[in-house]
Order: C-alpha cells, then structure tokens, then sequence
C-alpha cells in the first residue's frame, strides 16, 4: 500500500544541552553533557537534566503564572517550530492544524505542589489550588499550546510513558494521512524533574543514576552505569503532507519512512527484547527498506544495568553482523532521559546527519559493558561516515510500550 | 489598618496575579475589571491570597464587594481591624 508522503518541515526545542537545533546538535557533537545537580524535594541533591530557556520569549508572566511546566515547554517548542517552518495562518486555516504531544505522565509536579502547599496550613483543602484541575488534566500541554496559538484544532496529549515522543510524530503521520489536518505540531514534552516522586519511583526500583560529577551520571553501555538521569525537555516539530510542503516551497527535514509501536504484554517494568525486535524489525517492514539500509540507531538506552542489556539484545538479533554500515548511538549519555520527550528531541538531534554526515556519539563510555558491544557502536568521539539516508529512533516504555519510528533523508 | 493599607495589600495580590498590567494609574471608585485584565479565577486568587496571606475569608456571596479599591477597602478594612483586635 502506497502511504502518502509525509515530510518534516520546522522543530523547535529545549534540551538540557541547547535551546534550537543548531545549539543542541553542537552540543551532541561536541560532547557537550546538559546534565546537572538539582535540589529535589525531600530527597536533596541528584543529577538532573534542566532547560534554561527563556519562557518569556512566548509567554506572559501571568500564563507562566497560570500554567505548568510542561505547557511551558509546549509553548516555547510549538512556537519555535512554527516559526523555523515558516508556516503562518493566512493560508492555513487554524482549525486544521492539529498538536500531538507525547507525554510521559501529567499532573504530578502540580499535585505534589498544592499537597505541599496545604501542608503549611494543616492540610485544610481550603487551601487547594483552584488551578489545580485545569493544570493537571492529561491534555494540558496540548491545551496550553492551542490557547497561546489561538489553533483550534484537535489539540491532545498521548500517554505512552516514554516512548510517548514517537508516538506524537506517529499519530500525527496518521492524522495527516487521514486527512484530520493539514499541518501537524507534534512531538513529546516533560516536566519529571519538577516532581520528586519521579525521583524517589526510580531510587525505589535501583534504578536512579548516581555519580560524584552529575555530567558522567548517565553512562548506557558502560559497565558502571546504575540508572536514569531524570531531565526535562521538549522538542516539537510541523509534519505536512509532501505535496503542501512543496507547494510552499517548504525546508523539508526529512521524510517520515515508517514506523511501529507494540507491547510486550509481559511485565509492568522490565523490557521484553523479543517485542523490542519484533518492534524495530516491523518498522523495517513498514519503511520498504531492509536493515542493513539504517545508517543510523538512535538507542533508547537509559542507562540501567538490565534495559541496556535486553535492547542491545534487540538490536543485536535485527541488525547482527550483516550490516557494516549501521552506526549506534545514544543521546541520553548527554541529556539524561527526557522522558516524554526523549524520542522526540533523541531525532532531532541525529537529523542533522543527513546534511553532515557526521553520527553523534555516545559518551562517558570508559568501560564498555561486553553485553553492550554492539558492532557500528560509536563511542565517545563523533564519527565522520560516507552518508545518512536513514535513521530509526527507538523509544520504550513502562507497561511494555515499544517504538519505532524511521526518518529518511528527502529525495524528491 | 487604614483604607490606605488596605487598598495596597489589595494592589500587592493584584500585582502578584497580574504581573504584566501597569496598576500605577488604577482609579481606586472604577471597577477593577474594566482596568486590568482580570477574569473569574484571578478574583478567586484575590480571594485565595486574602485566606493565606490575611487569613481572611471572603465568602462567595460577597465577592462583589471586592468590585473596586474603594469598595475593598470599604469591605476588608473592617475585617483587618478585626483580626488584629484578635490577636
């Protein structure tokens, strides 16, 4: 079945490590880590990935007053976007612009807040916020975007823990192909460093990464690894039909190729490498291409002992030995895992690779764990290759959701 | 407390949930919703601010008696006088 062609036209994004495209692949490049040490409530001093974008920049202070992170984020990356693509509502009608935006989970940094708030005053709910609501419901990213936009559109938030990055560009391909819309924002977003329990979640599981310098914290692949690096981030991008991309004589990013998202069905936390194979292989299949046609795997390795383990299992039974020109990566060893926006923002960061041809390492690799020794692995330092047509981004998630998503480079 | 200080605990909450309006020129006898741009849940932050700053309580019936400075200080310099009679 012939798919309608749907191509990438503006991203805009804030990472620990750079606040537009240009600064983050810099960052990527130069081995640059975002990573940090924040004070988390009730838990004192951890690594933590933090944003230092400007939130004024599209914002007044009152809709940072009213408004959460998270919308924050969505704000700045929609706006930044929309204005990277050139795109204006003189030929676009606002109700068929569509926002998708992936989110890991929403409400919690507001809940924890205004139960902390209460706790000064003896915990009468009188005090509770009444902003509490319109802050915590699921769709307030998307809601915050359509406010500050004026889009009328279909404006939503989709839950899939951390793969949810992925899976706003994927239904919005599908929106667009649909005929929903006719331009799409969409990508992932999070706020996790704003709540503690996100924190305190992971400590629980012995899955919360230490380490004396918060820039060495997230280290996947490496035999001293011990967990995740919360971050914040966001990346959002417009997704249009190919033929209305050329018809405006749009900057075209790259192609979205195919995709796949599954579930393992077998645990509530631990990753299932047969599901995360037949995942990255079904969105071969989907793409018309083969393995050994991906320049590049963007890992979602998030640094724990036992994940790193089973994905490069994944990778190892698609890819093997039989593709010399595959290279692998990973973005979380600079950013830390961004959660709903990791797939999101990890894409970004290696689209550059189509112009450049250069393949983003994966640093603070000393001792690469055997189990992790990947052939085309790039380790540490950048590395030139002869050219980058196609990169696949994995992104899993709790509750066994599984991603895949393929960008090709634009050839009209 | 004079009318006065109440007026500018009134302009201190609004100032906090209004940050982007200029409030130096506000006509104390207008309604303060045709001078700065305040909907229904910012006069329930006026409300919320006066419970935990003030512990003041405004009851719902009475939220139009927050209408302009004049009549807040007309409704709330009473109450402030009161509290620290209390005290």
């Amino acid at each position: 079945m012939k798919h309608t062609r749907i191509v990438i036209t503006g991203i805009g994004l804030t990472a620990p490590n750079g606040n537009s495209l240009e600064e983050f692949r810099r960052s990527l490049l130069g081995g640059v880590s975002g990573v940090e040490t924040i004070d988390v409530r009730y838990m004192g001093r951890h690594p933590a990935g933090v944003c230092h974008f400007d939130p004024l920049r599209h914002q007044k202070k009152k809709e940072l007053r009213v408004g959460t992170r998270a919308g924050s984020i969505s704000i700045y990356c929609a706006r930044e976007a929309m204005a990277d693509s050139r795109l204006d509502f003189t030929n676009t009608s606002t109700d068929r612009v569509g926002i998708y935006i992936g989110c890991t989970e929403h409400g919690n940094v507001e809940t924890e807040n205004e139960v902390y708030a209460i706790s000064k005053f003896g915990y009468d709910t009188k005090f509770w916020s009444h902003y509490h609501n319109p802050r915590t419901v699921a769709n307030n990213p998307a809601g915050e975007v359509s406010l500050n936009l004026g889009i009328t559109g279909p404006a939503y938030t989709i839950g899939a823990a951390c793969a949810a990055g992925n899976l706003g560009l994927i239904h919005a391909t599908q929106m667009l192909r649909l005929g929903e819309v006719d331009v799409a924002i969409c990508g992932g977003v999070s706020e996790s460093i704003h709540t503690f329990g996100i924190f305190a979640g992971f400590k629980s599981q012995g899955a919360l990464a230490a380490h004396v310098d918060p820039k060495q914290a997230s280290r996947p692949f490496d035999r001293d690894r011990n967990g995740i690096v919360v971050s914040e981030g966001g990346c959002l991008y417009t997704l249009e039909r190919l033929e209305d991309a050329i018809k405006r004589n749009a900057k075209i990013y790259g192609e979205i190729a195919g995709y796949c998202v599954n579930s393992d069905a077998s645990d509530y936390v631990l990753p299932n490498p047969t599901r995360q194979a037949e995942c990255v292989r079904r969105a071969i299949t989907n793409a018309q291409i083969e393995s050994k046609d991906v320049d590049i795997v963007n890992t979602h390795a998030t640094a724990t002992p036992q994940g790193d383990i089973q994905e490069c299992e994944a990778i190892r039974a698609v890819f093997g030995e039989g593709c010399p020109t595959t290279s692998i990566n990973n973005t979380k060893s600079f950013i830390g895992h961004t959660m709903g926006a990791a797939g999101a923002l990890e894409l970004a960061g290696n689209l550059p690779a189509f112009t450049d041809s250069i393949v983003h390492p994966t640093i603070n690799v000393q001792n690469l764990d055997p189990l992790c020794d990947l052939p085309g692995l790039v380790l540490n330092a950048p590395k030139r290759v002869s050219k980058v047509d196609t990169i696949l981004n994995n992104s899993f998630g709790m509750l066994g959701i599984n991603s895949t998503l393929i960008v090709c480079k634009y050839v009209a | 407390m004079t009318n006065d200080e109440t007026k500018k605990a009134v302009l201190d909450i609004i100032a906090d949930i209004a940050p982007d309006e200029d409030l130096s020129n506000l006509k104390s006898d207008l309604r303060l919703r045709d001078q700065v741009q305040l909907d229904s849940m910012d006069f329930l932050d006026i409300v919320m601010e006066l419970r935990k700053r003030h512990g003041i309580e405004v009851p719902e019936a009475e939220y139009g008696k927050l209408a302009s400075l004049d009549s807040c200080a007309e409704y709330l310099t009473p109450k402030f006088n009161a509290l620290e009679a209390k005290r």
